[in-house]
């Protein structure tokens, strides 16, 4: 029993002390250390393009506008990363209805950016900030 | 066979079933259900802990192993090197991820001495293990507190004690209460990708003299008790990450003044297909015959999908 309180007490101050804060929103420091608007567009632009040659997904891109897809999402990561954007898409519940996409098809298009970020030198961290603004999109993407 | 050990295989056979039941869904939910997906973020699913279960190096994680999606299935194979001062631990062994919901691992594990008197000693054990994802996931939940939860079973089995005459065969006759025992676990694992941080917290109830290699319970406890086993992770990239684990241990035997392990680890991962962890160890003491702390390099490949 002492041993369990022990253990029990230890988990408690581990996960106080090591749980950070989750960032606010209220910056533009991520949208900043991305390389703003010019590089944003560059990584989308990227992106999509091994997204097309992406045999796990370039079907999911048949009907797609993808001009008009390329600015939606540059304005949606400029907007989540803090960036004086507005997201004028759709929600991405309704866009991604139907899709059937899966999970493996969600971290496909992941991989295709972090490739495209690779390419225009953004450090893994900033990298992962921005993933995990975008992670949680998985639950109204995945519709498998 | 004890009746626990009995009982622990029919748990472990009741979540293999389960398992398989996984699978099928799987395989009717997914149109190539056949061909792994590997769907998975790199690194994401971990590496193998040196009991074969997907984790860290010494702990295991709530992680499933393999890079197969909830559509598919993931399957690695393994090799792990501890060597110390005097004494080096080998294992091997085989892990499958089913539909990232439920683990299966087996793993053998050859404990030899190379200081005298015990430079011929060799003690083997077989580790079966079962996991299952309980709730939560590591790369999604980024917007909320929830870890991704699993629990499991590892049904130890010791295979006996060589290289120290007659009079010892069985880790019974170095004080162990019994040779064969099952730990149970409940891992939490979080994945801050805002700080490119993971962490780790597993609590194992556990009768295991080091690990089970010296076998379960002993002269001063036979009683499971809760081990809390912790791991952080800093990703470097996709490839590199690079971290710490501490691992509580219990005291059960006289002669074994058992330590708690601790090591530092960098993982590469070149490909979704292999990976490399070293690691600096530290396991304490092993026996009060040789009561010098055993420090030591950890080495583990791995090969899977």
């Amino acid at each position: 029993m002492k041993t369990l309180t022990t253990t029990l007490a230890a988990i408690l101050v581990m996960l106080a002390t090591a749980l950070p804060a989750h960032a606010q929103k209220t910056d533009d420091s991520l949208y900043r250390d991305l390389g703003g608007l010019d590089v944003l567009t560059k990584v989308v632009d990227d992106t999509l393009a091994l997204a097309l040659a992406d045999a796990r997904i370039k079907d999911t891109f048949k009907e797609t506008d993808m001009k008009r897809l390329a600015k939606l999402i540059t304005e949606q990561f400029c907007e989540l990363s803090g960036g004086p954007c507005k997201y004028s898409g759709d929600p991405m519940k309704e866009v991604h209805q139907g899709l059937g996409l899966s999970n493996m098809q969600f971290n496909a298009l992941v991989e295709d950016l972090q490739a495209a970020m690779d390419k225009s030198g953004i450090p893994s961290r900033t990298q992962n900030k921005l993933l995990a603004l975008l992670a949680p999109m998985q639950r109204t993407v995945v519709t498998k | 066979m004890t009746n626990k050990t009995g009982r622990g295989l029919r748990q472990a056979s009741a979540m293999a079933l389960m398992s398989v039941a996984a699978l099928l869904s799987a395989a009717a939910s997914a149109q190539n259900a056949m061909t792994p997906d590997m769907g998975k973020l790199m690194a994401t699913a971990g590496v193998v802990q040196v009991e074969g279960a997907g984790g860290g190096g010494l702990v295991p994680w709530a992680t499933i192993t393999g890079y197969g999606s909830r559509d598919s299935y993931g399957a690695n194979v393994h090799y792990t090197y501890v060597g110390t001062q005097d004494y080096k631990l080998a294992s091997y062994g085989v892990a499958v991820g089913i539909a990232d919901r439920v683990e299966l691992s087996v793993a053998k594990q050859r404990f030899t001495g190379s200081q005298a008197p015990l430079n011929n000693l060799r003690i083997d054990q077989d580790i079966y293990g079962v996991k299952v994802k309980l709730a939560g996931d590591i790369v999604y939940d980024q917007d909320t507190w929830m870890p991704q939860l699993a629990a499991g079973v590892m049904v130890k089995r010791n295979n006996g004690v060589g290289g120290l005459g007659a009079a010892i065969t069985n880790v019974r006759d170095l004080g162990a209460k019994s040779d064969s025992g099952i730990d149970y676990y409940l891992a939490a694992t979080k994945l801050f990708l805002d700080q490119s941080l993971l962490v780790n917290a597993t609590v194992r109830a556990t009768k295991a003299n080091q690990m089970g290699i010296l076998g379960f319970g002993g002269d001063k406890g036979d009683r499971y008790q809760a081990m809390l086993e912790s791991s952080v992770a800093y990703l470097l990239n996709r490839q590199w990450v690079v971290g710490a684990e501490y691992r509580m241990k219990p005291r059960n035997l006289g002669a074994d003044n058992e330590k708690d392990y601790y090591d530092a680890f960098v993982a590469w991962f070149p490909s979704k297909n292999l990976s490399l962890t070293l690691a600096y160890v530290s396991l304490g003491d092993i026996t009060v015959y040789n009561p010098k702390r055993q420090d030591g390099v950890y080495l583990s490949v791995q090969a899977g999908f």
